[in-house]
Parts: C-alpha cells; sequence; structure tokens
C-alpha cells in the first residue's frame, strides 16, 4: 500500500500539474466557444452557472455575425490581403536567401543579420512615419495599405528562415546542374525552387499568420468597417456604442483562431528554429 | 574577314549570360529586392520618425519647420509621460518574469514523455499562436465589471462576497496586474518552446557522462542544461522583451491606458498622441524613447546569435 503511494503521489501531482496548464492555456478559447453558444438571457443572468449551459445552446450569435454584420467582408479581406503578402514575401524573400547563403560569401552572413535584425524593429516606432507615407500614397483607409507595409517584417523573418534552409541544402545539386550546361541562375531556378518546396509552403504558411495576428498596423491605418482585416474588425468593431455584443465578438474571435491555431501548430518547429536564429536544427 | 564577324551579332545575349553567371553579380541582382524593400519601408521611415520628432509636424499643420529637442523637453517635463516610462518597465519585466518562470516549469513537464503529450502541447501553444488582438477581446470578457466568470468563481467559492467582487480593469493596481497577467499567459508558451528546443538539442551523451560523473537533478539542470541552452534562452527573451516593451494591442483593448493613465505605456501613449490626436511630432518624440532600451537588445541579439553552440 505504501509503495503504491509513492509511485502515484507523484504520478497524480505530474498530472495535476499537466492538466493546470492545459486549463490556463485554454480556458479563454473553452470561454469563447460557450459564450458564442449562449443565448442572451443565459449570458447575461449572474445567478446562472457560467461554466455550462442554463438555456439550450443556440447559433443565432453565428447567424447574426454572418448576416447583420461585415464579418464575411473582413474574412475575405484578410484573405485577399494575405494572399497578396505572401506573393510579395516569396518574390522578394526567396532570392535574397538563396543569395545570401550561396552567392554573397561573407559579407551575406553579415547581410543576413542585419536583415533579420530589422525584425526586431517594432511597429510602433514606425507607425507614424508610414502612416504619413500610405495617406501620401492615397492608401489611408484602404486595406491595400496593409499589402504594403506588412512585407516589412514578413520579408526579413522569411528571407531568414529561406536562407537556413538553402545553407542546409547539399551544394553538389547546384553544382552538378551547372556542370551539365545550367546557368548559375538556371540552377536556382530550376533544381533550387522546386526542391525547397516544403520551405517554400512554410515561408506561405507563416506569412499568413503573421499578417493576421497583425494588429497595429491595421489598427493604425484602416478606420472605415468595409477595409478591416479580420483580426482588426473582430476586436474593434462589433461593439455598438458602449454596448458589447459579447455573443457575435466571441463567436468571430473563435472563428478567426482557428485557422491561425491549426497552421501555428503544423509548423512550429520550424518556427522556432527561425526564430532562435537557426540555431535549433 | 565577314565570316569572323558574323557571331557578333549573338554577343548581346552572351555578355549578359556572363553578367549573371558572376556570383557577385547575381547574388546582389538577387538581394536587391528585399534590401530595397526593407530600406524604402523601414530605413525610410525610422529617419522619417526622427526628424518628426525634431519638428513641429502634425496632422493639422504639416510644416517642416525645426525645433530641436523641444519636444523632448515637453514631453520628459509631463507627469503622465514619467508614468508611462514606469508603466512600461513594470508591464514588461513583470511579464517576462512570470512567462519565463511559467515557461521553464512547464517545458520540464513536457520534457518526460506520456501519453497525449503531442496533443497537450499543441494545445498549451494556444496562446502564442492565437492572434493576440483575439485572445484579448476573450480576457476582457473575462474580466467584466458585471459578468466576469473569475468572479463568479470566487464567490461560488465562498472567498469573496458579491458586494466587494473586484472591477478588475476599473480599479488602477488590478488593472496593471491583468495587463501584466495576459501578457505573460501570452509568452509563456514560447517560452516552453524555446526552453523545449534548447534542451531537447543538448546531446544526451553529455547529459549522461555527467550523470556517471555524478552529477545530481539540480547540477545537471544549472551547471550544464542551463550554460549550454542560455544563447537560445537569451534569444527568445530578448524577442519576448522586445514584443512587450513596444506593444501596444494587449493594454489598447483591455484598458485603454485607464483608469486614469495607470496602464499607460510607450508604444500606446505614441499611438494616442500621434495618430488619434493627431500630434504627429510628439508622437514619434513618445516613440523614439524606445530607442536606447532596442538598441541595447540588439546589441544583445547580436553576441547571441553569433555565439550559439548547439
Amino acid at each position: 500500500m505504501k509503495r503504491l503511494l509513492a509511485t502515484a503521489i507523484p504520478e497524480i501531482s505530474f498530472y495535476g500539474a499537466v492538466a493546470l496548464f492545459v486549463v490556463l492555456t485554454t480556458f479563454p478559447f473553452y470561454w469563447m466557444l460557450i459564450t458564442s453558444l449562449k443565448s442572451n438571457p443565459d449570458l447575461y443572468n449572474v445567478t446562472n452557472i457560467p461554466f455550462w449551459f442554463n438555456e439550450a445552446p443556440t447559433l443565432e450569435h453565428y447567424q447574426y455575425l454572418f448576416e447583420q454584420t461585415l464579418f464575411a467582408r473582413w474574412l475575405l479581406n484578410s484573405l485577399v490581403i494575405g494572399l497578396c503578402v505572401v506573393a510579395i514575401t516569396l518574390v522578394a524573400a526567396l532570392p535574397a536567401g538563396y543569395s545570401l547563403a550561396r552567392l554573397t560569401g561573407r559579407n551575406g552572413e553579415a547581410l543576413g543579420i542585419g536583415i533579420f535584425l530589422t525584425y526586431l524593429v517594432p511597429p510602433t516606432l514606425l507607425f507614424l512615419p508610414l502612416s504619413r507615407i500610405v495617406a501620401n500614397l492615397g492608401l489611408q483607409n484602404s486595406m491595400w495599405s496593409l499589402v504594403l507595409v506588412y512585407p516589412t517584417f514578413t520579408i526579413p523573418f522569411c528571407t531568414w528562415l529561406l536562407m537556413g534552409f538553402f545553407k542546409a541544402m547539399p551544394v553538389e545539386i547546384e553544382e552538378a546542374a551547372i556542370v551539365d550546361g545550367c546557368s548559375l541562375f538556371g540552377a536556382f531556378v530550376r533544381m533550387v525552387i522546386p526542391l525547397s518546396l516544403p520551405a517554400i509552403l512554410t515561408v506561405v504558411i507563416f506569412t499568413f499568420t503573421l499578417t493576421l495576428q497583425e494588429f497595429v498596423y491595421a489598427l493604425t491605418f484602416i478606420s472605415s468597417s468595409a477595409q478591416k482585416p479580420i483580426t482588426l474588425g473582430v476586436a474593434t468593431d462589433l461593439v455598438r456604442g458602449d454596448i458589447f455584443f459579447w455573443g457575435e465578438i466571441m463567436a468571430g474571435a473563435l472563428i478567426a483562431s482557428i485557422p491561425v491555431a491549426i497552421a501555428y501548430n503544423l509548423f512550429l518547429d520550424r518556427f522556432i528554429s527561425g526564430i532562435t536564429g537557426g540555431a535549433v536544427k | 574577314m565577314a565570316v569572323i564577324a558574323e557571331p557578333v551579332a549573338a554577343k548581346p545575349v552572351s555578355r549578359f549570360r556572363f553578367i549573371l553567371d558572376r556570383r557577385e553579380v547575381l547574388g546582389a541582382i538577387l538581394v536587391a529586392p528585399a534590401i530595397l524593400y526593407v530600406l524604402l519601408l523601414v530605413g525610410a521611415p525610422f529617419l522619417l520618425a526622427v526628424y518628426y520628432s525634431v519638428s513641429a509636424y502634425t496632422i493639422y499643420d504639416p510644416s517642416w519647420h525645426f525645433v530641436g529637442l523641444s519636444n523632448f523637453k515637453q514631453i520628459v517635463q509631463n507627469p503622465v509621460f514619467i508614468d508611462t516610462l514606469e508603466n512600461t518597465f513594470l508591464f514588461t519585466f513583470a511579464s517576462q518574469l512570470l512567462g519565463l518562470v511559467l515557461g521553464k516549469f512547464g517545458a520540464f513537464l513536457l520534457l518526460r514523455p506520456f501519453p497525449g503529450r503531442k496533443i497537450v502541447r499543441a494545445l498549451v501553444i494556444l496562446p502564442w499562436a492565437v492572434p493576440i488582438a483575439l485572445a484579448s477581446v476573450a480576457w476582457e470578457w473575462m474580466f467584466d465589471s458585471l459578468y466576469s466568470v473569475i468572479n463568479w468563481t470566487l464567490i461560488a467559492l465562498g472567498i469573496i462576497d458579491r458586494s466587494q467582487a473586484p472591477n478588475w480593469l476599473g480599479n488602477p493596481h488590478l488593472a496593471m496586474l491583468c495587463v501584466i497577467v495576459v501578457n505573460a499567459w501570452r509568452f509563456f508558451p514560447f517560452a516552453i518552446v524555446v526552453f523545449l528546443a534548447g534542451i531537447t538539442s543538448v546531446p544526451q551523451d553529455i547529459i549522461d557522462a555527467a550523470t556517471v560523473d555524478g552529477a545530481g537533478f539540480w547540477r545537471r539542470n544549472y551547471q550544464i542544461i542551463m550554460p549550454m541552452i542560455l544563447p537560445i534562452v537569451a534569444i527568445g527573451l530578448i524577442f519576448g522583451i522586445v514584443f512587450t516593451f513596444t506593444d501596444l494591442s494587449v493594454v489598447y483593448l483591455l484598458t485603454n491606458g485607464g483608469p486614469v493613465n495607470a496602464t499607460t505605456v510607450l508604444g500606446f501613449q505614441g499611438f494616442q498622441v500621434g495618430i488619434v490626436s493627431g500630434d504627429v511630432s510628439h508622437g514619434a518624440a513618445i516613440s523614439l524613447f524606445m530607442l536606447p532600451v532596442l538598441f541595447v537588445l540588439v546589441i544583445g541579439m547580436l553576441r547571441f546569435i553569433r555565439r550559439r553552440e548547439i
């Protein structure tokens, strides 16, 4: 009995601690879910037990979100912004990453670190001048301003990520292509790019999630509801006067969170190795 | 003669190819778009911000009149700004410290294989993955003055009475606590993953050798593993500090700087002055107060990024 207890107590406390962590991290999302499915009388009654349904669950908040608000428009905006930023990022970061890994030699290393460090320049330092630049280009209050500005942090990050990937790739493949008559540029286009599809996919996913997570630039540049991306729209536009529509807000937050959460989990290890400077293989 | 001269027609193409085949030329061409983008939309705006801070530029009066350091002087003399500075440091260091402690403990739990570890890791990473603006809105609802689930639980457990239920975001001290907790909640999963990545990359034979030599659990942890993973942890921590120190979304959404400036931070104040009030020059000057700290962090980053061993 004593031996059983001696093994059981550490086990129980271990799983208890794990459970505590999971509750700590997931409770706000559980709270989004349950709030979004509760009817308003249930939601705004302080005597009800808040953790579960006291009245039948309802989809009315989701219905309201799609029919009475610009939520669908925000989803579309975010999709368009994300796709455009992905395209710009790939066009700039793919050749840059390759060049810094293979072609520029010693200067490449320094230049690469320089580009990586610009990822540390915060939006709150640049948003004032950028908002004037955006206004002068006639893009204020338009989602295209975000398409212009978001690559300022996606290009540095993805260049760095791709640089690490290209460095790890065996150089013999390109050498063989060049011996077979390919030009240097031809070797990059015909051999390197097809072989780096996994890295390109990572870049696409991360660029997309970074654009979804961004809040500061969107808040600064865009005030008209129809131009907002999803994160900004849900966080700032579902409040009428002083009244918060909590059911709708939580429903919108949940819908916008799910794709990001899934994408992140799939590519987490690559992201971490990128952000820690390629220190972890 | 004419026969010899003929191949010249094909020469422009070959010269173009010849240039593209020179490594340094092709390298420069390929890297140029990225560098150009960053110079135009990070470098130039940065210089512009510096210029705004020493001018009298507002959106109502876009004059480029040079005023020297008087903007900075006015800002420093404002008592609200001193509070802002204190709040920023408190917010940054308290939330990073809490995040690191939780992160280390979480990594320690997730290091051991157990059934369902992958799912647990996926769930634990959520606060870092999900856009912070959306999570902040959920927290705002959880801290609601009337329908707070936290208060409901405390009342149900008999810890507090309904009449003395705290107004989380309405009380200056509690509001600061809330933004710190939400930010720590957002960053500790990142700390867990960084610790995990570091610890799993320490070669097992080094740990085994230390065990054979008689090193116990604490010694292995703090004299072998910690020094080895220090560069990775430092890089992660620098990211955490930069993103917290310059953040405005948590404060903007949870407390809007209130109550009575109790939670204003530099990024938020720069936004309020520069964008909301349209006083671009003072806003830019406030934002530039971040520079010394950022500068130190960048230097640290450079040192650690070169020093990483594993």
